[in-house]
């Protein structure tokens, strides 16, 4: 079970809280999180990735465990307090614009 | 009695303004989609309820919503964008080609006789059409054969920003591109031509006869007469009598012939309406004087339309999809300003009365003349 909090504009598009919980497929990585959370909710579909390129959008970041995890490969291994569960993957819009 | 929806798209979200035939008192409601960009929103023709709008930012990238029920509620359709095949390159600032790269949507365009089919413009500059209410978006590739190597960005972005459908003949579909022109298809969007010529640029490109590289702001045709092209370009504000064949400027007394939006009358083929902005330096009213200018003659004798209109310290813009008209027996006229004012005029712009002052910066005004 991997926890994710989502930034405020994406919870009022998907109508959730602001943490999650999703089950994720075989390997706790990155790229298998965010596959877990369009599928479950498909309004998500583009907005943290590009749907072309499958990257991660500019201004989106990726922190957890004290640790940016932006830059890291997203099909690598997530910290395994992420995969355990026992630390949230907090999504953020970065500052920016008026 | 008839009913008045004003669709407003702006920085920070969506506006419905609804009035009775007399367009003297509004309901507003919104805002829809707070908090993110809404370039552009409109209604089917054929179902009225049916409404398409285009959701983005820089963050989240590009959304579509599509109504069913006027505005009231809103789902998100689809929001893949893909360019067919290889996408291939436009020329860049510097010179050199770059590859074409899905931005956002700039226009939403709901076909004349079904309201599953939608057209999308998108940036950078591609023409996309929906045949199952949003959910799926096909290109039109045939639009970026036309010369699209040589398509460079205006300032503002590579744009496709007008999309016109021709009333007359379901084959023809005239669009416009920022900084690229105009260009028309007569075969349902299989093949595209530009449509430039006379738009005779002195200082905004080396071959100013050049077939593509025209700064087109936006185009509006009379239903009635959908072969008669108004034009508000950068500089000049232009006319064709030949579905875009040749242009010719019809600036007239204009007190400066840049400027953003155009419109025409709903029931006079050869009234226009205008907003001067004093130059592509100082993107306000000349004379910090808010003014609609409407030529009753296609152009060339223009008049100042200013009461109800600030003539003082006005220093708003009014962007190319921020300008519309109803189609009431007494025309409605209504524009948006980057101040967030709504104006409306109930008498063709004779006089005119701000419905609502304060909203984020307006970037598009569509009106729904409703039974």
């Amino acid at each position: 079970m991997i926890r994710v909090v989502l930034p405020y504009h994406l919870r009022t598009l998907a109508a959730v809280d602001r943490e999650i919980a999703l089950e994720v497929a075989g390997p706790a990585t990155l790229n298998a999180t965010l596959d877990a959370l369009e599928a479950r909710y498909p309004v998500l579909h583009g907005t943290l990735r590009d749907p072309a390129t499958r990257q991660r959008r500019a201004l989106i970041r990726f922190f957890a465990a004290g640790r940016d995890l932006s830059h890291d490969p997203p099909d690598a291994p997530l910290p395994d307090a992420l995969a355990r569960g026992a630390e949230p993957l907090i999504i953020v819009g970065a500052i920016a614009g008026g | 009695m008839s009913t008045v929806r004003i669709l407003v798209g702006t920085r920070k979200g969506a506006f419905i303004l609804t009035a009775d035939g007399r367009r003297e008192r509004w309901e507003i409601s919104g805002p829809h989609f707070a908090g993110w960009e809404v370039y552009h929103l409109k209604g089917s023709p054929v179902d009225p309820n049916r409404l398409y709008a285009s959701q983005s930012t820089g963050w989240f990238g590009q959304l579509i919503q599509r109504s069913d029920d006027g505005g009231q509620t809103w789902a998100p359709v689809g929001n893949t964008f893909a360019y067919e095949g290889t996408p291939g390159t436009h020329q860049w600032f510097d010179g050199t080609q770059r590859p074409w790269e899905f931005k956002r949507v700039w226009r939403l365009e709901p076909a004349l006789t079904d309201p599953d089919t939608v057209y999308a413009g998108a940036e950078d500059a591609a023409l996309f059409r929906s045949t199952d209410g949003g959910q799926s978006w096909q290109e039109l590739p045939g639009l970026r054969a036309a010369k699209g190597h040589l398509w460079q960005p205006g300032a503002g972005g590579m744009g496709l920003h007008t999309i016109l459908l021709d009333p007359s003949d379901p084959k023809r579909i005239f669009v416009a591109i920022s900084a690229a022109g105009a260009f028309r298809t007569d075969d349902g969007g299989q093949t595209w031509r530009p449509i430039n010529r006379g738009l005779n640029i002195q200082y905004e490109l080396p071959d100013p006869t050049a077939e593509v590289g025209h700064c087109v702001h936006s185009i509006a045709l009379h239903p009635a007469r959908p072969q008669v092209l108004f034009m508000q370009k950068h500089w000049d504000v232009m006319r064709s009598d030949d579905a875009g064949e040749l242009w010719r400027e019809i600036s007239g007394n204009l007190p400066s012939d840049f400027g953003f939006p155009i419109a025409v009358h709903a029931h006079e083929p050869e009234t226009v309406y205008v907003v001067p902005i004093k130059s592509d330096s100082e993107h306000f009213p000349p004379d910090g004087k808010l003014r609609v200018y409407r030529s009753r003659t296609g152009g060339d004798e223009w008049e100042a339309l200013t009461r109800g209109l600030p003539q003082s310290n006005c220093y708003v813009n009014v962007l190319r999809s921020a300008l519309t008209v109803d189609r009431l027996d007494s025309c409605g006229v209504y524009f948006g300003t980057t101040g967030g004012q709504v104006y409306a005029s109930a008498d063709a712009g004779d006089h005119w009365t701000a419905i609502v002052r304060d909203l984020p910066a307006v970037l598009s005004v569509e009106a729904q003349t409703l039974p």
